[in-house]
């Protein structure tokens, strides 16, 4: 052998086993570890079950009925489809605190468009949810294009909707009885029907039916891949070929086109249009998403996470409201979840195990 | 013989820095050729300039003869240029068939693919181990494990995989054998040579002289900004090379 240096001689007596793994004699707690590495979401769930079980045991048929159990889905269906869109923005590393105030704009276009324009009701749904994707996208193209921070772009789009919102519906509500009447399709999402004692409504489906597209988006597409990769290192995925702008302007985009559905779920579930509604929906998002389990680095974490974050609250709140608790108690234990959720984070995260 | 790829009076400035200076740069078919200068002699920058990750001031670039200008490492790519960066350019939090098929997704045949964009995993997972195996550098036990999870060696081992299976021009390697071990270093420098034996050219950037001088077969030396001159590695020893590079000495025969 003439190539390589003299030093390298030696290689070739070199072992030629390859590195042996040991996985047999791990601790329960490195298994349950690395179970939750590769798994993000199962602490929300055993968390969300623990709850459920914990409630079901003291409160009775009370708290454990269909009936009480789809109250909680009914509950946080509007926090549950924004918090969706605030999953995929914080999956990039982002965050997007406007998702409350698109939603309530959307609400209040669709209601206006519909009763000051006398547009038909499906147009005027259909030209909310435009409006909601629009304005995700130009949140989208001024992080990605004008590179500003995140968190500034969409705390000053939530200034700028809000009072658009304000000034545009002259702080006027719509109320249920008209909505009823005369444009009954707004009121959709609300519309109940029941199997048995559970009573869903097509907000509920559709948030359920959302975190099911959103999860096969994100984990089988390569749009899905590509949120992953620009949310773990922005440089890397450009230099390995993602286009990050577009991927980013997608995903801003498709987070307004999600509060724009949240918005008109709005509708349903409180039946009026109301321009102050859904004031905590931002926090409320947040909230969801961390205890969901993913990171607010970017990058990790899964949408169904999110979802069982969401149903955490809900039934932290039900079950204690039915306790007869004060409510502060709710906010207090929410606050003692999110710092654990991220405590968790990151554990989690210690890849050595 | 006509270069595959050149180029002519690169000049990129940050800020006030001039990180190359009117540079010149030829790279001839099926060769090996290497680069080596100090740090800070803008090596890295030639580099992105030619890879596209970033767009040269003033200048020209012609690949096969036709000129190109890459707004992006997407377009150098789809050209036949593939890079490994010295940063790896990888997500850590994906899997390693993920990472190798950043950006260029297989998808699916047939409605699943079409209307629902879904990708073909296995056909990924299998391509990726194949290419994996064929370099013999890693000892992996699963295709599916996150980047993270691997050690410097393994993921440089799968930086160079996907350029290796990718790249069908041009292949540019940026430090391949810094962050490995001599075992592992042979095995990336035999990749080189049978990726040349395939006749797709090699960029090797480097500052492992012995690796240089053994694998090129012309070495461009790079100096302040621009090409000093170009050696044949037969014909001058190391210390020559450094000597050129450091300022210590003059070449006879100043690149044009």
């Amino acid at each position: 052998m003439e190539k390589g240096q003299k030093f390298e001689e030696a290689l070739e007596n070199a072992a030629t086993s390859v590195a042996d793994f040991d996985t047999d004699d791990k601790s329960f707690v490195s298994r349950f570890h690395h179970a939750l590495h590769t798994t993000p979401a199962l602490v929300p769930l055993i968390v969300l079950v623990a709850a459920i079980v914990v409630f079901g045991l003291t409160l009775g048929s009370k708290f454990f009925s269909p009936f009480a159990l789809t109250l909680i889905l009914q509950q946080v269906q509007i926090v549950g489809i924004v918090a969706a869109a605030q999953s995929i923005v914080i999956l990039t590393a982002g965050i997007d605190l406007s998702v409350g105030a698109i939603a309530v704009i959307t609400s209040v276009f669709m209601g206006q468009f519909t009763f000051r324009y006398g547009i038909p009701v499906e147009l005027s749904v259909l030209m909310g949810l435009t409006a909601g994707t629009a304005i995700g996208a130009l949140n989208g193209w001024l992080v990605a294009v004008m590179r500003l921070p995140p968190f500034i772009v969409t705390l000053g789009m939530w200034q700028i909707v809000l009072a658009a919102n304000f000034l545009y519906s002259a702080n006027e509500t719509i109320r249920s009885q008209d909505i009823a009447e005369q444009a009954a399709f707004l009121q959709f999402m609300g519309s109940k029907f029941k199997i048995g004692g559970a009573v869903f409504t097509y907000g509920v489906v559709f948030m359920v039916i959302l975190v099911v597209v959103l999860a096969y988006a994100l984990r089988a597409t390569a749009w899905g891949r590509h949120v992953y990769a620009v949310g773990d290192d922005p440089e890397a995925a450009e230099l390995s070929g993602v286009n990050v702008k577009r991927t980013l302007i997608s995903v801003y985009a498709t987070a307004g086109l999600i509060c724009g559905f949240a918005g008109w779920a709005l509708i349903g579930r409180i039946g009026s249009v109301s321009p102050t509604s859904g004031q905590l929906l931002n926090i409320e998002s947040i909230t969801a998403v961390v205890i969901g389990g993913i990171s607010l680095f970017g990058g990790r974490g899964s949408i169904v996470g999110t979802f069982f974050g969401a149903l955490i609250v809900g039934v932290f709140t039900l079950g204690l409201r039915l306790a007869g608790a004060d409510a502060q108690w709710t906010y207090l234990l929410i606050g003692v979840l999110i710092i654990a959720a991220v405590a968790v984070d990151q554990w989690i995260r210690k890849v050595a195990a | 013989m006509k270069p595959i790829l050149k180029a002519k009076g690169l000049v990129k400035r940050f800020g006030r820095v001039v990180a190359l200076d009117n540079c010149d740069f030829e790279l001839l078919p099926g060769e090996i050729l290497g680069v080596i200068g100090d740090n800070g002699a803008g090596k890295s920058t030639l580099i992105k300039a030619i890879s596209g990750a970033i767009s040269a001031d003033e200048g020209e670039i012609w690949l096969e003869g036709k000129k190109v200008s890459f707004s992006s490492p997407i377009e150098a790519r789809d050209a036949g240029i593939e890079t490994v960066y010295q940063t790896l350019a990888m997500s850590p939090a994906l899997s390693i068939a993920d990472n190798m098929f950043m950006g260029r997704e297989i998808l699916k045949s047939g409605w699943q693919g079409k209307i629902f964009r879904r990708l073909d995993r296995r056909a990924m997972e299998i391509f990726a181990r194949d290419k994996l195996s064929e370099l013999g550098l890693l000892t992996i036990q699963n295709i599916n494990q996150a980047v993270e999870t691997l050690s410097g060696g393994q993921r440089q081992g799968v930086a160079v995989a996907r350029a290796a299976a990718f790249g069908s021009k041009v292949i540019i390697l940026d430090e391949p054998t810094a962050a490995l071990g001599v075992k592992e270093s042979r095995k990336v420098l035999d990749l080189i040579q049978d990726v040349r034996a395939k006749g797709v050219p090699i960029i090797l950037i480097s500052h492992n002289m012995p690796h240089v001088f053994e694998v090129c077969d012309r070495v461009h030396i790079h100096r302040l900004g621009k090409r000093l001159t170009v050696i044949d590695p037969k014909k001058y020893e190391m210390a020559d090379a450094v000597a050129f590079m450091t300022g210590a000495k003059e070449p006879n025969e100043k690149a044009a």
